[in-house]
């Protein structure tokens, strides 16, 4: 179960107290009336999916209640950076972690 | 003239606990959900008397009046006395919003050396004297369902909930509390 | 005859004095307190505890641990509190205990079972995916009744567990996996600093392999005796936490690590009060893994028969318990330790037949110190056979290589095949290991998260060595000295002699699901390359010991096998629990009334009281239908929805969700949020939203009620409230974050109290004050504040029913008292209580839609039939986009219609399909299905609304629904069935 800082709460606090928001910055476009099915599409329907570094929202759903955005590695599940919701798309920290090998799937 | 309307508290006739925690509902009292910005703290903190808290996971008491931090722009206020929240904070001037919630929460007092050992039982919060001292509050989780728990003392909690989890709560909480008798 | 006991005199730690009667298969047995079961058994002679899962081989204990393969038996108080499948080998004895072995029929000695022994050559690796494959109709028939039968080894109990089990949230700075040397040093080490320290391990007692080890000294002392003091300063000290029992079973992720304690298992009369089981949710700052190795067995033919077990197994045994495993014992080892059981049993007075050592030069102190017991040390010899029905009797010796067979008679056989490090909550934690090619062992590399391994589990043999590591994890400055009698050197992975390629003999890998060396290679021979793949073509390590005793011993037979190194075919992930975690200990408190939150409104117990039966609606419990004496849910439905026609029903509407929308852009933010304008609604006014998410698709639906310019009282559906609230904070806070408005959840704030029909107003207006409840000032969708009985009331004219409707809320500790008051008033006027039944029925009546039932997240407000709802006016509101999408505008979609049925008293089934021609070939071209559909007292017949795709444009078309038995005709009408103009709604 992860351990996640919240930007809002300052400390880190049980996975048990978060929601995952899907992909992290989607602006919702503002001319969205005049926008094109393809457009569309792109903005509602399709994500990247990452594998590695993804850029998250999370909500402190049982907390603050305050969403946020959060650089994780969905590989190693660490979180390499949490920060506020409207604040610009942020730089990856550096030195990049060490990431095992995904578990293999299958029942042991 | 018609009738009045009686109360019936949500945990009326509850009691329980175990040699290590003690378990009470609290009296009833005024709640408000006070939302409202930063640059608008100090107008409603006059109006009510106290400082709002700014900091993540503090709380401010005066008298019988306490306010929770329980997000960035948002204050669980709670008055044990005369009340008139609403009112007060309605004359302050200030740009917020206040809801009326002191029906929609009730409250459990959990007082005893095993009180946080009671709480773990089901809330994943650090509860150790460093991460959460007296005056601290956080609203998280109490087994399934959603809870703020407000550090009175070294060894008592008020913990907040929704009416409607109340046999839940205290149910869990009994059961928490004699686990933490063994 | 008087029972032989096992028990040597002077040996062990138990407490003769204290002994505990429990019952193996019926017979009464002695044990000491502190015995496991296993223990108890091998003290009274008993070596056969149990059969293998596909042979049902006689088999007797293997170990002394968690690792046991082989002794799973059924452990019982009653016949609720019963567990199968525990391990001898750690299941306490406690007096009372009723211990069953499994697997067998009838009998463990004589076990029908048996004939697969001899079948075996139809059993071999891969026999399901290849013995299964036809006659196809044989499988649903024959093959998998039988397998389901011979599957799995003991027999769960059928009744409910009558104990309570207890979960802990716990944080620390240090969680120390593991009281052995290592583990006690760091913990120690770490908690001398002051660091908060959790220390578990998982037997009764610390010092892991101290507890056998009886020639290593610590800091002076015997290493047991050093154990139990540092216990004793541990548990002194208030920063320290030591809990015995207790399994680290899971390494999750960010240092989350599951424990699961067992409080009651060993005792005779456990206090009503104490939980059987503590699950610890245990988040730690650093673990230390101090998980110590587990010995090895030798791979060689019938390896398996009872009285055949590990070295160090035996060791404990006597070291620990004081029991002698057989009076004539033979060793097979490869590793140095197995000559110390040797010594121990000799000095206990225990004949030694002979240590076979399969290498040609072992160490040198410690065969010497055997010879000069006088013990035949045989080097470079192996043990080919043995023989022996329900016991070891002999085992068959030779020089390897060479011929010279030679019989020894024996009755116990100890192995030592060397120690595999413990590393699967290292593995868990998602480290990496790497081979020691060295010492032919996986051992942990790096560390991903914050912990670090130490000792045995890391590979660290030298005892100094591990000291000096121990308390440096610990990050104290203890220093702690230690000396070892004897080092340990040798060991061996992979078959050994005599379990050649091209014998047809049995020399077991797994025990547990009787994979032999042969099955191994049989699968490499059949194309299996990886091990992940032979792993489950031959099931080894896949039973409930998860391969402790036997991945590495198929690792190294497949790499020989394929011609590869072992690193280079890999291991297969070890996963948690380490060892079986019982479903109670996991769920905790989660049973019985706290398996879920049961939510009860305000007038809960007034409409028990009034003999409400209740549904449940999502985690809520609400009123369904108020049988009177006599009444079917049929009659009283009807008549709740004729008197409230007629008269007037009163109905509880406090699980309605309520959002109080507060703030200068309350209307702007209402604008985007709900498909209808806002900014028009005059405060006291009420009006009907649909909330669509961005595809277009319905979300959501309720009355939103203006208060003032700046407050609005929104009501969204039962079901729906908390993801409607999460849907608008997430556009409130993440696209519109400008706007000056907060949203505050009012759900449980006020209990809510609808009267609706003719006489409503006539009910509630004696009770409200402060408010002009006439047509005219108070219309149809109209809402003010007031004072009901006394207190503050919001008052809502509004109609689910399509009568004249009121809806009162007060705060909702008044809701009981304010209820009864109007329920007083309403049965001298003749009034009834009514339920969500009637509830549906009556909206139906009147084609008010259900969000959830009448539409499933594919239907847009025009496919309801509220197309009305949606501004076109409006700039922008969060689905207007995709309402324009290609799919979501073209011709024919389902569409919500009334449907009647031809014979009217017939009730359509909601989910129904519905056709055009029913004698169309199969498969059928479905139109849509029927969402809802009931008895409508009112109009004295059936009534249904239906999705049908164009269905507006059939009106008055007969299509049919074909059921099981019967094809329904029914005609496609408007939606709305009563009172079409609507004029009763304004009284």
């Amino acid at each position: 179960m992860f351990l996640i800082k919240c930007p809002y709460c300052g400390d880190e606090r049980s996975e048990l107290e978060f929601r995952w928001a899907g992909e992290a910055h989607i602006a919702r476009p503002e001319n969205i009336a005049a926008i094109s099915d393809e457009e569309f599409a792109e903005y509602f329907f399709l994500r990247d999916n990452t594998k590695g570094v993804a850029y998250e929202r999370w909500r402190h759903i049982h907390g603050c209640g305050r969403f946020f955005n959060a650089i994780r590695d969905t590989v190693s599940d660490n979180f390499l950076l949490t920060y506020k919701a409207g604040l610009p798309r942020q730089p990856v920290p550096g030195p990049q972690p060490v990431t095992p090998d995904a578990p293999e799937g299958g029942a042991a | 003239m018609v009738e009045l309307a009686n109360r019936t508290l949500p945990l009326s006739g509850f009691h329980g606990g175990s040699a290590v925690t003690s378990l009470t509902p609290a009296q009833p009292a005024e709640r408000v959900s006070l939302r409202a910005r930063p640059e608008d703290v100090a107008a409603l903190s006059a109006a009510l008397g106290l400082s709002l808290p700014t900091q993540a996971k503090t709380s401010a008491t005066a008298g019988k009046r306490s306010a929770l931090w329980l997000g960035p722009d948002e204050w669980l206020v709670i008055d044990e006395g005369e009340g008139g929240l609403m009112a007060v904070l309605g004359s302050s001037g200030a740009l917020h919003s206040a809801t009326d919630v002191s029906h929609r929460n009730t409250a459990v007092l959990v007082a005893g050396p095993g009180a946080a050992k009671t709480l773990n039982g089901g809330c994943p919060l650090d509860l150790s004297l460093k991460m959460f001292p007296v005056g601290a509050c956080a609203r998280t989780l109490f087994g399934k369902i959603e809870v703020v728990v407000l550090r009175t003392a070294e060894d008592a909690f008020r913990v907040e909930f929704w009416r409607s989890f109340s046999q839940y709560a205290f149910g869990l909480l009994q059961d928490a509390a004699e686990d933490a008798a063994v | 005859m008087t029972k032989k006991s096992f028990r040597i005199k002077g040996a062990g730690r138990l407490t003769p004095a204290r002994t505990a009667r429990f019952t193996f298969d019926g017979k009464t047995y002695t044990a000491y307190e502190g015995d496991t079961v296993a223990s108890a058994l091998l003290a009274n002679g008993v070596h056969l505890m149990g059969r293998s899962f596909k042979y049902h081989r006689a088999r007797g204990v293997l170990s002394a641990g968690a690792e046991e393969p082989n002794a799973l038996i059924d452990v019982a108080r009653d016949a609720a509190r019963r567990q199968p499948n525990v391990r001898a080998s750690v299941q306490d004895v406690f007096d009372g205990a009723i211990i069953r072995s499994q697997n067998r029929w009838p009998t463990l000695a004589f076990d029908t079972g048996a004939i697969n022994n001899l079948l075996s050559p139809f059993f071999a690796a891969g026999f399901y995916y290849k013995t299964f494959m036809w006659p196809k109709e044989a499988w649903a028939k024959l093959y998998e009744p039988i397998i389901r039968r011979a599957a799995g080894l003991g027999v769960a109990p059928k009744e409910d567990d009558p104990d309570h089990y207890a979960n802990r949230f716990a944080h620390c700075d240090v969680l120390v996996a593991g009281a052995g040397v290592a583990g006690l040093t760091a913990a120690l080490s770490a908690a001398e600093t002051g660091a908060e320290v959790i220390l578990v391990d998982e037997r009764a007692e610390v010092g892991g392999a101290l507890l056998f080890d009886t020639s290593t000294m610590i800091d002076g002392r015997p290493g047991y005796d050093w154990a139990q003091d540092v216990l004793s300063r541990l548990k002194a000290m208030a920063n320290v936490t030591v809990l015995t029992r207790t399994t680290a079973f899971g390494y999750y992720t960010h240092n989350f690590i599951g424990l699961a304690e067992r409080v009651t298992d060993h005792l005779p009369r456990p206090g009503k009060h104490l939980p059987r089981e503590r699950l610890w949710q245990v988040r730690a700052k650093k673990v230390i893994m101090a998980t110590g190795a587990i010995e090895r067995h030798m791979v060689f033919a019938n390896n398996d028969r009872p009285g055949i077990m590990l070295a160090s197994a035996a060791r404990l045994y006597l070291n620990h318990y004081g029991v002698a495993v057989g009076e004539k014992i033979g060793v097979y080892t490869a590793h140095d330790s197995a000559y110390e059981a040797a010594i121990d049993l000799k000095h206990a007075g225990v004949e030694i037949a002979a240590i076979v050592d399969c290498r040609t030069h072992p160490g040198e102190a410690v065969v010497s110190a055997a010879r000069a017991l006088g013990i035949e040390v045989l080097t470079g010899h192996s043990v080919l056979d043995t023989a022996g029905r329900l016991r070891v009797s002999s085992m068959t010796v030779a020089p390897n290589g060479g011929n010279g067979k030679r019989r020894i008679a024996i009755d116990a056989l100890l192995m030592s095949g060397g120690w595999t490090p413990s590393v699967h909550l290292f593995s868990q934690s998602r480290g990496k290991l790497k081979f020691d090619k060295a010492k032919d062992r996986f051992l942990p590399g790096l560390h991903v998260q914050d912990g670090v391994s130490i000792g045995a589990c890391n590979g660290t043999d030298d005892l100094p060595a591990l000291l000096a590591e121990a308390a440096a994890a610990g990050g104290g400055t203890l220093s702690v000295s230690g000396s070892s009698l004897y080092g340990w050197t040798g060991g061996m992975i992979g078959a050994a002699e005599g379990a050649g390629p091209e014998t047809a003999v049995k020399a077991f890998v797994d025990f547990q699901h009787d994979v032999t060396a042969k099955d191994i290679r049989l699968a490499v021979r059949e194309g299996m390359q990886s091990i992940e793949h032979i792993k489950r073509f031959t099931t080894n390590g896949m039973a409930s010991d998860q391969g402790k005793l036997s991945n590495m011993h198929g690792l190294a037979i497949a790499a020989e096998m394929l011609g590869k190194d072992i690193p280079e075919v890999g291991l297969t992930t070890f996963r948690a629990p380490y060892t079986p975690v019982t479903y109670g200990t996991l769920i905790a408190h989660s049973r019985g009334d706290l398996f879920d939150p049961a939510r009860k409104t305000p007038l809960h117990d007034e409409l028990a009281t009034q003999g409400a039966e209740f549904e449940d609606v999502g985690n809520w419990k609400r009123a369904w239908y108020f049988p009177r004496r006599g009444e079917d849910m049929h009659q009283a439905v009807n008549r709740e929805c004729r008197t409230a026609r007629e008269t007037a029903g009163i109905f509880d509407a406090s699980t309605l969700g309520k959002i109080e929308v507060v703030g200068p852009d309350a209307a702007k933010f209402l604008n985007l949020l709900y498909t209808n304008a806002w900014d028009t609604l005059k405060p006291g006014k009420c009006r009907y939203g649909i909330m669509t998410r961005e595809d277009g698709f319905i979300y959501d639906d309720g009355v939103v009620g203006r208060l003032t310019e700046d407050r609005f009282h929104v009501t969204t559906t039962t079901g729906g409230a908390p993801r409607v609230l999460a849907h608008m904070e997430d556009y409130l806070q993440t696209e519109f974050p400008d706007l000056k408005v907060w949203l505050t959840s009012t759900t449980e704030q006020w209990a809510v109290i609808a009267v609706q029909g003719p006489k409503a107003r006539d009910i509630i207006a004696p009770l409200v004050e402060g408010l002009d409840l006439s047509n005219e000032a108070f219309p149809h969708m109209s809402v003010a504040e007031c004072t009901v009985m006394g207190v503050p009331a919001r008052l809502f004219r509004v109609s689910f029913t399509g009568e004249i409707g009121f809806e009162i809320n007060v705060p909702a500790d008044y809701g009981a008292s304010v209820w009864k008051a109007i329920w007083e008033r309403g049965q001298a006027l003749g009034a009834c209580l009514y339920g969500t039944e009637t509830m549906h029925v009556l909206r139906a009546e009147k084609g008010y839609l259900i969000v959830g039932q009448d539409t499933d997240g594919t239907v847009t407000p025009d496919d309801a039939g509220y197309g009305w709802a949606v501004s076109k006016k409006k700039p922008d509101f969060v689905g207007i986009r995709g309402l324009q999408r290609p799919d979501l505008i073209r011709e024919n979609r389902k569409q919500l219609v009334g449907l009647l049925t031809k014979d009217p008293t017939e009730v359509l089934e909601e989910g129904g399909q519905i056709v055009a021609d029913p004698n169309q070939p199969k498969p059928m071209t479905m139109l849509g299905h029927v969402t809802s559909a009931y008895w409508s007292e009112t109009l004295g017949r059936s009534i249904a609304i239906a999705l049908v795709a164009g269905g507006r444009a059939r009106m008055g078309e007969t299509l049919y629904v074909p059921m099981k038995d019967k094809t329904i005709a029914v005609e496609v009408t408007d939606m709305v069935f009563f009172d079409k103009e609507g004029g009763r709604i304004h009284g």
